[in-house]
């Protein structure tokens, strides 16, 4: 109950906070508008080997690696803000209540799943206008697949950000382990153009059975194994990261 | 008793380059607090007051010792501990983005009051350290003593026993140092407990009941300031004569309330260690005026508590 209650207060500052200044939600979809508007163009011709005629299936095969891409990056990069707010002195402040460590990060983050959910439905209804169709069931399932991707990797930024105290290092770290996961996640073209060894090595991330899953939802086969795999892969991880990120937490605000 | 401590330690292990090192920062504290007073912790940067602070503020965990702060023991139940008091960081505690107003009503919240009474108490809270016409104004906007009552709000808006503040007047102007000790007395008068740490000598003379002298890790003086002053020295008046010095000295010599005499070495003078200079002087000059002995110069200096921390640790505060 104390947990819940906690819980609704940090997120409801944060979000209170976040609406005070939306302009950063905007400012995250800009690169994926971008990328939507002057990349996926060239998509129709370059996917033709995979039967890709129209441009309905080329976004229907980019639209869901670039929304994962989104919950990747959004994620990762949010630990700046706790940063922010360690050397502003609120965290502090926080640690002398008796308030939930649990709660401070789990807030947090879920302020995080929210404004990710904002841009996903930006660019979704963006896409609509390139003739992208998908059924609402389907969409619902894949914003569930990038909620709990972007609670991941928000809370393994938070951790992270704990951990190093300072912007100079998280940047290089997270670009580090965002480079590989993003190149072997077939966002940007999917896996299949892939070598055997790529593929194989692709395997182990689980980020690209996350963009297969929320693909598959995309085009509309839900009883694609690759949704229930990736949904659990995803959500194992999901709960790991949140568990050693409040570990973090608690540790360092005891 | 409200603060009580005992062998108090804490070390951290730095590294410096591949050298690893332990640095005592503080050694074995004993320290006792009394309830309604406000307590002083007066040393040079580094001596291990901060560190000192945020162990009874149950921050961080102590290597040893023992402490019981507010009725409950710091080892057995910090968790209590930190329900009964509370505590202002040296750096500032607010958001830019957000109002006094809110952060006032959010730091009520998480001690789990309830949002009406929260919002009591934030007006009241603001009121009182005289914020209301700025309270849902950003905080990036205050002045910096604006803010920092801000701070000291936050960390007594549940109604502490203790509340320990952090250097809390640092960098603010003078006219703002003065206003801060105005709002640390009402607390007092509100029957609070407060611990603060300073550097700054007037700070702890003037505000402090009661003060601990810290340096290196160690507690070297505790006490009230006059107490300590009047410990380590008397007050000295300083005579300048126009010839007529032995004269005076054998007036003087004879006075009961001078402790001391010695013929400055420049000879036209005396230096007098009294009790009490402020009352000795008028009688000093009475004295010598009725026997016809004409003075040049009169001069009265107290110690100082940075005579107290000279004495002490050999090294003056000022320098630092």
């Amino acid at each position: 109950m104390k947990f819940l209650r906690d819980t609704w207060l940090i997120f409801a500052r944060q979000m209170q906070l976040l609406l005070r200044n939306p302009v950063w939600v905007f400012v995250g979809v800009f690169q994926p508008v971008m990328y939507l508007l002057l990349f996926a163009p060239l998509l129709k011709p370059a996917l033709s080997p995979l039967g890709v005629t129209s441009d309905a299936e080329a976004y229907r095969v980019f639209v869901p690696g670039l929304l994962v891409l989104l919950a990747i990056f959004g994620g990762l990069f949010q630990g700046f803000g706790l940063i922010a707010e360690l050397r502003a002195g609120v965290i502090e402040r926080s640690r002398v209540t008796p308030v939930s460590r649990f709660a401070l990060l789990l807030g947090r983050s879920l302020r995080d799943v929210v404004s990710l959910i904002a841009q996903a439905g930006i660019i979704t209804i963006l896409a609509l206008f390139f003739d992208l169709r998908v059924f609402i069931g389907d969409l619902l399932l894949a914003y569930l697949m990038l909620a709990l991707i972007a609670l991941m990797t928000s809370a393994v930024s938070y951790g992270v950000a704990l951990a190093v105290k300072s912007e100079d290092a998280l940047a290089p770290l997270m670009n580090t382990v965002a480079q590989p996961v993003l190149l072997l996640s077939g966002i940007l073209l999917p896996l299949q153009f892939a070598p055997g060894w790529l593929e194989d090595v692709a395997k182990w991330n689980p980020f690209s059975w996350a963009v297969d899953g929320t693909r598959a939802l995309f085009a509309g086969d839900i009883g694609n194994d690759r949704v229930w795999q990736g949904l659990l892969i995803v959500a194992v991880l999901t709960v790991l990261a949140v568990w050693w990120a409040a570990r973090e937490f608690a540790r360092s605000v005891r | 008793m409200i603060i009580e401590t005992s062998g108090l330690r804490k070390s951290f292990r730095s590294r410096q380059g591949r050298e690893k090192k332990t640095v005592e920062a503080v050694r074995g504290v004993d320290l006792r607090v009394d309830e309604g007073e406000i307590f002083g912790f007066l040393g040079p940067n580094g001596a291990g007051k901060t560190t000192t602070l945020r162990m009874l503020a149950t921050l961080i965990v102590p290597d040893g010792g023992a402490a019981t702060v507010a009725g409950v023991d710091l080892m057995r139940d910090p968790g209590e501990v930190r329900r009964r008091i509370g505590y202002v960081a040296q750096g500032g505690s607010t958001w830019d983005d957000s109002t006094a107003r809110e952060e006032l009503v959010l730091q009520a919240r998480l001690y789990g009051i309830g949002k009406s009474v929260a919002l009591e108490r934030a007006a009241r809270a603001l009121d009182a350290f005289q914020l209301s016409e700025y309270a849902d104004r950003k905080c990036k906007t205050y002045s910096g003593g604006q803010r920092r009552r801000v701070d000291i709000a936050l960390g007594i808006i549940h109604e502490p026993r203790v509340v320990f503040l952090d250097e809390p007047t640092t960098g603010l102007d003078p006219q703002s140092r003065a206003h801060m000790w105005d709002e640390i007395r009402r607390l007092r008068t509100e029957g609070m407990t407060v611990f603060i740490t300073t550097h700054y000598l007037e700070e702890a003379d003037a505000l402090c009941d009661r003060i601990a002298i810290m340096d290196n890790g160690e507690v070297v003086a505790e006490g009230t300031p006059a107490a300590l002053k009047r410990e380590i020295s008397h007050d000295v008046i300083t005579v300048g004569l126009n010839g007529a010095t032995a004269e005076a000295a054998t007036l003087l010599d004879s006075v009961t309330f001078v402790s001391r005499l010695e013929k400055l070495d420049t000879g036209d003078g005396l230096r007098l260690f009294v009790e009490d200079g402020a009352t000795a002087m008028p009688q000093v000059l009475r004295e010598l005026e009725r026997n016809g002995v004409t003075l040049k110069s009169i001069e009265l200096h107290r110690p100082s508590l940075d005579d107290v921390f000279l004495t002490k640790t050999g090294r003056s505060l000022r320098e630092k």
